[in-house]
């Protein structure tokens, strides 16, 4: 499903923080998102999974404006990974994944055996099934990044939206991650990703295209290699950078250096 | 933690409880009435079977007084803690109960004004209920107003709000206590602050079922979505859930439940704090489960509690919320400090 972002403005009490983006995921790429710390990427997120409304302009799945469109409907298309991570209710891990269901039942949501075996599924893909029984808020953050994940998988989304999904893993799950939401399920289906990432060296590695932020507005975008210049980087970052090649995937990667303090 | 995997048989077994304690209610009080009779006059209550005139007495006793008081103490019991478990995921606080929105008080200072000034004389002995109800919702109109932004209804203005409302109400109640000089009539007012049955008849029982009847179905209805707003504002929008409208629709139902059951039995503190706590111990916290179960353990507690409360020191009658605080706070610290309970059982 191909997500569509045409002059999107955010505001958050009364300030804008987002400015007029305008951004095309095709149907099944990987769009990363990148920026410094307060560059808005978190806000343009929240938008795009409805958690903000738009100030101006429109977010679209194939077309139909998905602010428009019925909640419950728009869940069943598109599922995200918010920052937020907290809750003090003790659910269980498969509580909190079958939450994923939501959209898609009725009347009592008593879940069926479908809804069941969805659930275990995306469990299963992020490597956590073994922790179905535990107590969600017990978990280490890891644990529970990658249980919010399965939840967003259990929406059987067509568009995923994640909000720094390798916060808290360590780099083996960094890597896992990623590769599962590249890879796709089992049957090589996957859905449109828009994802925000701080880490540079993997938005690089996993993402077929990035759109680097600053300010609140789109500062370059494209594939990997094109937009992350040593220019760019110095200039949005504030950093001095190496691009190399990765000498297996020949992927692009950056080594990092302070600017000198004469030359900003 | 093992919690156990199917909530049919918890509910079943509270079920028969609930109907055994509602016997005991009707049964046992500081009139004595034998088990037959009991059954008697109830089987000629239900079926309209006749009676002879020396069995008037305990046939009033048993079905215009006993049995129609544990009937409402069950549907007060029931009401309180549905609401409470909505509250609490309304405001995403352990510690709310459904007096934190500042109803009750609201619904109190109504209460007052009728048994203090006797306000609303014309409506007799609807007047206390109707104030009651009618304050509650006055109270409930001023705290949404006061707590709402352009954000709409955030759980801490929300809980700040009632809070503040809940001091403020108490105030011009306490005022109008020391101010009407019956003695008296205060004590009835500080008997109703602290909740009663005693007032309790048919007459008492249509609007406070309808209220909490309608209010179960509905709030069971939305379980998913109330488990989806426990989680937060943000995930609850990704799961096709407005936070916002489920929270003005949580704060109406909580409001209009609350201020019918307390218009009927004052202001009966701590049922809706404990009961949804110990109900999350028993079945975690998904609230599909959580409320199946947690009115119907309400509902058996406040049967109990009335009839303690009635016949501890009969002939006198203690305050319902008195013997819920005297059986509730030591129990409830006890198994916070056994579990290092947060809001279900493990963490």
């Amino acid at each position: 499903m191909r997500l569509d972002i045409t002059g999107l403005s955010v505001e958050v009490a009364g300030t804008r923080l987002v400015h007029d983006i305008t951004l095309r995921a095709a149907s099944g790429r990987v769009v990363g998102l990148v920026g410094p710390n307060g560059s808005g990427k978190s806000t343009l997120l929240r938008c795009v999974y409805r958690a903000l409304p738009p100030a101006a302009g429109a977010v679209r799945l194939d077309g139909a404006d998905l602010h428009a469109m019925d909640a419950r409907a728009g869940a069943r298309l598109l599922a995200a990974l918010p920052q937020e991570s907290g809750t003090e209710f003790d659910f269980t891990v498969a509580e909190v994944v079958a939450m994923g269901r939501l959209p898609h039942q009725r009347g009592t949501g008593r879940p069926s055996a479908a809804d069941t075996a969805v659930c275990a599924r995306a469990l299963a893909r992020v490597g956590a099934a073994h922790l179905a029984g535990r107590g969600f808020p017990g978990l280490s953050g890891g644990e529970k990044q990658r249980v919010l994940i399965a939840r967003a998988l259990a929406q059987e989304p067509r568009v995923l939206v994640l909000d720094e999904p390798t916060n808290h893993l360590d780099i083996a799950q960094q890597l896992a991650v990623l590769a599962l939401v590249r890879d796709g399920d089992a049957a090589g289906a996957r859905p449109t990703v828009l994802t925000a990432l701080h880490d540079l060296n993997l938005a690089a590695r996993y993402c077929d295209e990035l759109h680097v932020l600053s300010r609140g507005r789109i500062a370059a975008a494209g594939p990997p290699y094109d937009v992350l210049t040593p220019e760019l980087l110095a200039e949005v970052f504030g950093v001095r950078a190496h691009r190399v090649r990765h000498p297996e995937s020949g992927a692009v990667q950056l080594l990092f250096d302070r600017l000198p303090p004469a030359s900003s | 933690m093992a919690r156990p995997a199917r909530t049919a048989p918890l509910v079943a077994a509270l079920l028969l409880a609930l109907l055994g304690s509602v016997l005991c209610g009707t049964g046992l009080g500081a009139a004595g009435v034998g088990w037959a009779e009991v059954v008697h006059h109830l089987t000629a209550g239900l079926t309209g079977g006749t009676i002879t005139s020396d069995e008037v007495s305990a046939y009033t006793i048993v079905w215009e007084l006993r049995f129609p008081r544990a009937l409402l103490a069950a549907v007060v019991g029931a009401g309180l803690s549905a609401v409470g478990v909505a509250v609490q995921a309304l405001v995403r606080n352990a510690l709310a109960d459904p007096f934190v929105l500042g109803i009750s008080s609201g619904a109190a200072v109504g209460a007052n004004a009728v048994l203090l000034f006797g306000a609303l004389g014309g409506l007799g002995v609807w007047a206390l209920s109707v104030s009651a109800f009618g304050s509650a919702l006055l109270a409930m109109t001023l705290v949404y107003a006061a707590a709402r932004t352009a954000q709409g209804l955030t759980p801490l203005r929300l809980v700040l709000t009632g809070t503040a409302m809940y001091y403020g109400f108490s105030a011009i109640s306490t005022l109008m206590v020391f101010t009407a000089d019956r003695g008296e009539a205060a004590r009835s007012a500080m008997m109703w602050l602290l909740g009663s049955l005693s007032g309790a008849g048919w007459g008492s029982l249509p609007i406070a079922v309808v209220a909490v009847a309608a209010a179960l179905v509905h709030l069971r209805l939305s379980a998913g979505r109330l488990n989806a707003l426990a989680m937060g504002d943000e995930t609850a929008a990704t799961l096709g859930v407005d936070a916002g409208r489920l929270r003005r629709e949580l704060f109406v139902v909580a409001a209009a439940v609350t201020g019918a059951v307390v218009a009927v039995s004052g202001a009966i503190g701590f049922v809706g704090l404990m009961v949804p706590h110990v109900t999350r111990m028993l079945t975690g916290a998904d609230h599909r489960r959580v409320l199946a179960v947690a009115p119907l353990v309400g509902a058996v507690l406040l049967v109990w509690v009335d009839l303690v409360s009635r016949v501890l020191l009969a002939p006198v009658e203690l305050p319902v919320g008195v013997v819920t605080a005297v059986i509730g706070v030591p129990c409830f610290v006890l198994l916070m400090r056994r579990r290092g309970y947060t809001f279900g059982g493990g963490a």
